[in-house]
């Protein structure tokens, strides 16, 4: 298998984890270990920033060849996701950013034009921007200009378990795009994020499905084998499904006359 | 400004109890099997009809809030400023008629209580009062708030009903959300619970959620009193209140909190009762139509109440919590505004949390935002 390479930076597994919603943090550790994954994001809200070397979550995060990605959940438009950002950086010495904009509490669905405002702010500052986007093929190329690090098309809503309802659009987003592709949210079975590798996304980011299953180390698990399985597949060259069968006599068969 | 006036006054209480009392098993194993559940839907998992459907809903409830919320309880405490109040509210230890030493925190001693809290690893405090619009007015809060602010993560303030524009200059110096609950829907019987006062205005209560929605806050806290009216009927037109003010502020999160009458200085008792399987099916209901909802329960809720709920709905928790102003470390004989039921200290309640497999969180949000 590849690696994938994000900013130089080459990570030796396409699955990366969210770190909310674990019924405790040795869970949350003991499941992120089982995934193999190389970046984890957590809200920069859930950390104490002053007193960040004895935040108990920050010390569960600390595992070996795991990088911590600051996610900026909580603001409401760019201003508010650039100091969460700077702040970040300060705090955990790190240049990389989740980007998430949602000023809609509800169904947390990313504001476009914040999302693309404060990504041409933060490229400018020297961040690694990861934004979580719609699945619009557009943005993701917009955000290129602006110097993204990759893009995060949405298979469903977050925390909705639906799958790649956006499939269509992830797959002309994988076709067009420069920078990586990592299908974040909605991703709500191994099955899913297998399809995703399937189809060529770079990467997926799971958090939901792994954090609130029964036993979620067992899930982080699965999870690890349908990326791999999705990816390598991928590589190998799946073969082309055809909708109907080939005539018998087929209209060009004139040529051969 | 937009205003809850037009929506409310299209239902009538009477004609919303008949559909209550009237739904049946059918409606009510139709509106569980829906996947978008309505605010009629609502109306029926209130219904007697569905006490028969109690365990569905709870496994349904669950279901819900671990997938939005995840296996998390989010602590938060109380700080109680002034219990000075120029209203009469018959239910309330605060009444202006009940004749106690009345107390305001000063500056020094807000102090002093906010530090018993942070001891106690309190990040998201709730900040409350009476009504007495003189001494304890939007220039005290707001100066209530720039002293805590470098302390918590996360400020709550549950005060009296306030204009927008005192709103919007507590939202700047760093309100996060802002509780206010009509106590109860039913205009005649809310006049007598509140004969006297600023509060005896049913209609500028009413639309005082509008004027936090307009003045930009993060969440409002909503709610009804149980125990002063039908709590089917009430906790009808709560949910008719917020589906309204989802769609019109729809930047804002909502929370519920279910208190129910508890005892106090010199007050009556409840003319309705809420038994505990009653405060489940509701609660239930609540996270089956709207999965978004942050549900809060308090500490007059009983141990045994509070132990069960945890891993079905609710999503946010106080805990050792005091209801009196100084009653942490300050003042603690001074007059509290009800007796709290759960009086377990904060690391009973965490260890209880991690026992049910879920993680108390201290800390889940930020002064930058």
């Amino acid at each position: 298998m590849n690696p994938l390479s994000i900013a130089g930076k080459t990570f030796a597994s396409r699955l990366f984890l969210g770190t909310g919603k674990f019924g405790n943090l040795a869970q949350m550790s003991a499941a992120i270990r089982e995934s193999g994954s190389g970046l984890v994001t957590m809200a920069l809200k859930r950390l104490s920033i002053s007193t960040a070397s004895e935040d108990d979550f920050l010390q569960a995060l600390n595992l070996p060849g795991v990088d911590l990605l600051p996610n900026t959940s909580g603001a409401r438009n760019a201003a508010e996701a650039v100091l969460a950002a700077q702040l970040a950086r300060e705090a955990l010495e790190t240049n990389w950013v989740k980007l998430e904009i949602h000023p809609d509490p509800r169904y947390l669905l990313p504001d476009p034009i914040e999302t693309l405002k404060a990504t041409e702010a933060l490229s400018k500052l020297g961040f690694v921007v990861m934004p979580y986007i719609h699945a619009d093929p557009v943005l993701c190329k917009r955000l290129e200009d602006a110097g993204t690090a990759v893009v995060m098309p949405l298979g469903a809503p977050i925390g909705s378990n639906k799958g790649l309802r956006t499939l269509d659009f992830l797959e002309i987003i994988i076709e067009q795009s420069k920078v990586p592709v990592v299908v974040d949210a909605g991703i709500g079975a191994p099955s899913d994020a297998a399809k995703a590798m399937e189809i060529g996304a770079d990467a997926v980011l799971v958090n939901t499905a792994i954090a609130v299953a029964k036993d979620p180390i067992g899930m982080s698990e699965a999870f690890k084998e349908a990326v791999i399985a999705g990816r390598k597949a991928f590589e190998s060259g799946l073969g082309a499904t055809y909708s109907g069968a080939i005539a018998s006599s087929p209209l060009t068969s004139f040529l051969l006359d | 400004m937009q205003s809850f006036h037009p929506a409310f006054s299209q239902y009538d209480w009477q004609e919303i109890s008949a559909r209550i009392e009237a739904a049946t098993p059918m409606a009510v194993q139709q509106a569980l099997s829906k996947r978008k559940k309505s605010l009629d839907d609502f109306l029926v998992l209130l219904a007697p009809a569905a006490q028969a459907f109690l365990e569905p809903m709870a496994q349904l409830a669950q279901q819900l809030t671990q997938k939005r919320f995840g296996k998390t309880i989010q602590m938060y405490a109380p700080m109680y400023l002034s219990n000075e109040c120029q209203n009469i509210c018959t239910y309330c230890g605060f009444s202006l008629d009940n004749k106690i030493k009345r107390k305001t925190l000063n500056s020094v001693e807000i102090m002093q209580e906010a530090m018993a809290l942070k001891s106690m690893g309190i990040d998201h405090i709730l900040l409350v009062s009476g009504e007495a619009n003189k001494t304890v007015g939007v220039d005290y809060f707001l100066k209530a708030i720039r002293l805590l602010r470098p302390h918590f993560a996360h400020i709550s303030i549950e005060v009296q009903p306030l204009a927008t524009e005192e709103y919007i200059q507590l939202q700047q110096v760093g309100v996060h959300s802002i509780l206010v609950y009509q106590e109860t829907y039913h205009r005649e019987v809310y006049r007598q619970y509140h004969p006297k006062g600023k509060k005896s205005n049913f209609d500028f209560r009413l639309e005082t959620p509008d004027r936090i929605g307009a003045a930009g806050l993060h969440k409002i806290g909503m709610g009804v009193l149980l125990g002063l009216e039908d709590w089917r009927v009430d906790s009808f037109f709560n949910a008719l209140h917020i589906d309204y003010l989802q769609r019109t502020y729809w930047q804002t999160k909502y929370s519920v909190s279910f208190p129910r009458l508890r005892p106090a200085e010199g007050i009556i008792a409840p003319n309705f009762i809420m038994e505990d399987r009653d405060l489940l099916q509701l609660i239930c209901a609540y996270r089956i139509w709207n999965e978004d909802l942050e549900l809060s329960i308090s500490t007059r809720e009983s141990e045994q109440f509070r132990n069960h709920i945890i891993p079905i709905g609710v999503t946010s928790m106080s805990a050792a919590s005091k209801t009196n102003p100084g009653g942490y470390t300050v003042d603690p004989a001074s007059l509290e505004q009800f007796e709290t039921s759960d009086e377990r200290s904060m690391e009973t309640i965490k260890a209880i949390i991690r026992k049910a497999g879920y993680d108390p969180v201290m800390k889940d949000w930020d002064t930058i935002f």
